[in-house]
């Protein structure tokens, strides 16, 4: 998995791409999100356009993810979901817990 | 190849995550050439994967001496898989419910939810002299894509 940063208006967005699955991509996520925090960047915008496949361990380091941002006192967002990985955050009712844009600039203005 | 006809496939991989791609791509492909579409194949794809990837981690703990066996056999519509380990075993009754409030944002615990959307049955059985089988069955006549599987 690859990551590149960039910062627009305070929000530091993360777009992520190729696997996030057990083995390949989940920790690196982990790293991330840990790297990004630590450098003191609470408002994360996740762009996963770019992931191809992922599986429950690439779900759950999301889900770290969301918890780790959170717990700093920041907010952790997603930003054009893959259509596949839409349904899986809807079958485990993950769906509910991120907010989930289409349009970059809306999602950096509702930080 | 046409829904009807019969396929057996048996592949053995050792216990490292790169390999869980083989067998998932050996799913996804026997199903296009049973006619299942992108969306469908994906979801067994998907089922396989987590069933190796827990095979790997949780039955074999990583050691790369130890296999794991994934058989596919395909009769008419009918499409059941095998992964087996040579683990301890577990007590599928005290895998927690992900869909539980309380386990929402718990970092996994999920695999075998997943296993159990996309695909019709699944089943364990344990070994007395160790290893456990997975054994899961999909009509590939029931329609594609997760609309078509039980939550």
């Amino acid at each position: 998995m690859k990551a590149t940063t960039r910062t627009v208006d305070n929000v530091e967005i993360i777009s992520l791409q190729g696997k996030i699955t057990i083995g390949a991509g989940d920790t690196q996520l982990r790293e991330v999100i840990t790297n990004a925090v630590n450098s003191g960047k609470t408002n994360v915008l996740l762009d996963l356009s770019g992931v191809t496949t992922i599986d429950s361990s690439g779900i759950g380091e999301l889900v770290g993810s969301y918890t780790t941002v959170t717990n700093r006192g920041g907010k952790l967002k997603l930003l054009h979901l893959p259509a596949k990985l839409n349904e899986l955050l809807h079958v485990t009712q993950l769906i509910t817990v991120f907010e989930v844009y289409e349009n970059e600039r809306e999602a950096v203005s509702s930080f | 190849m046409e829904r009807g006809d019969s396929e057996r496939i048996e592949i053995t991989i050792s216990s490292r995550f790169e390999n869980i791609e083989l067998v998932q791509v050996i799913a996804e492909h026997l199903c296009e050439n049973a006619g299942v579409d992108e969306d469908g194949s994906h979801w067994i794809g998907m089922a396989v994967r987590e069933a190796v990837a827990n095979a790997i981690k949780h039955g074999n703990k990583l050691d790369v001496k130890k296999k794991v066996f994934a058989t596919f056999e395909l009769a008419g519509p009918e499409l059941e898989i095998t992964i087996s380990d040579e683990g301890q075993g577990f007590d599928p009754e005290k895998v927690s419910d992900p869909l539980n409030p309380q386990n929402l944002m718990k970092t996994s615990g999920r695999g075998i939810f997943y296993m159990k959307t996309f695909m019709d049955q699944v089943h364990y059985s344990f070994h007395p002299g160790g290893g456990t089988s997975l054994v899961m069955t999909k009509n590939l006549s029931k329609g594609s894509g997760i609309a078509s599987t039980k939550a």
